[in-house]
């Protein structure tokens, strides 16, 4: 389980390591931490998963990767976890998870493809639906168009202010 | 123009990135190259915003909580209410989609409570309701993105 140092540690860090020579040292002086406590805590948070992955986080379309969509799926419920297993194993997917359906939104299944171009998202779709079964299955393809966004997950402290903007 | 180090960078080190006290040293000596080299393509790989960042991927849900939001606008006023919703610290990702539910935004809140202020506060705000879908369960284990850069 995260302490309350680990999220200090993690709402900083999260904004992005410093590009220097000494980065953890950098990002302890903002959290009051040593270097090496910095280390070895990112160093556990990782291994118990409660960081994914500690690295480069690349902005897909500015390298090409011109087309995303959501698709979105109503599968069985008692499926859904071998399903969104099955997905999450293609190199293509970027995200898998389980929402729960809306009145007139029967999905509850929801993945995410990146592709240079429509044709090749389409294309992939197409792979994972062979793949893992999912032809039977309601769905439908929402491409990205404008992106009004995009930042890193920024965790609020718990006392936030709400913005009146 | 991606150097040959501009594309091991960013296709060796979305996952793995050293937690030493010398971690640009580190990809330095696993590339051949100098700490000082490794710097500055980093610091050129961010002025033309192609990464985000360097750092940590959490999963959903553990520190604060956080929600998929759909919405249907009209086209016409479709920039305009998104501008709005991106205003707001809480949303940290803000895209059109090819649909009648034609914009979708992603919330993160400190907790339940905070989340459904948001959202009260972005319905009044827009005069449009909005769908949300709160992750359930994560399937996704993420290995970061694996980029062909052949002709970038």
């Amino acid at each position: 389980m995260l302490d309350i140092k680990d999220r200090q540690l993690l709402e900083h860090i999260q904004l992005g390591l410093p590009v220097c020579s000494r980065p953890y040292l950098e990002i302890g002086r903002l959290c009051d931490m040593p270097e090496v406590e910095v280390i070895d805590r990112l160093t556990r948070l990782k291994q118990q998963g409660l960081i994914k992955r500690m690295g480069v986080i690349v902005k897909h379309r500015q390298l090409g990767y011109r087309a995303n969509a959501m698709i979105v799926w109503n599968v069985p419920d008692n499926l859904i976890k071998q399903l969104g297993g099955h997905i999450s194993r293609f190199s293509f997917v970027t995200l898998c998870y389980q929402r729960p359906r809306q009145p007139e939104w029967p999905y509850n299944l929801y993945c995410m493809i990146h592709g240079k171009d429509k044709a090749t998202v389409l294309k992939q779709l197409d792979q994972l639906i062979d793949a893992c079964g999912l032809s039977d299955f309601d769905k439908e393809i929402l491409f990205s168009n404008r992106c009004f966004k995009q930042r890193g997950a920024i965790y609020q402290n718990p006392t936030p202010a709400l913005a009146d903007g | 123009m991606l150097t040959t180090l501009h594309k091991q960078l960013l296709n060796d080190y979305q996952r793995d990135f050293p937690l030493s006290a010398r971690p640009y040293q580190d990809i330095a000596d696993a590339l051949g190259v100098t700490e000082a080299d490794v710097l500055s393509a980093f610091t050129e790989l961010n002025g033309n915003n192609f990464i985000s960042r360097i750092g940590p991927v959490i999963p959903p849900n553990h520190i604060g909580v956080s929600a998929l939001v759909a919405m249907s606008v009209p086209e016409q006023q479709l920039q305009a209410v998104a501008d709005k919703i991106s205003a707001y610290p809480e949303v940290n990702h803000n895209y059109e989609r090819e649909h009648r539910l034609n914009l979708w935004f992603v919330i993160i809140a400190s907790d339940a409570e905070h989340l459904r202020a948001v959202i009260d506060s972005i319905e009044r705000e827009t005069s449009y309701p909005a769908m949300l879908l709160p992750m359930l369960d994560d399937f996704f284990i993420d290995l970061g993105f694996k980029l062909d850069l052949n002709n970038a």
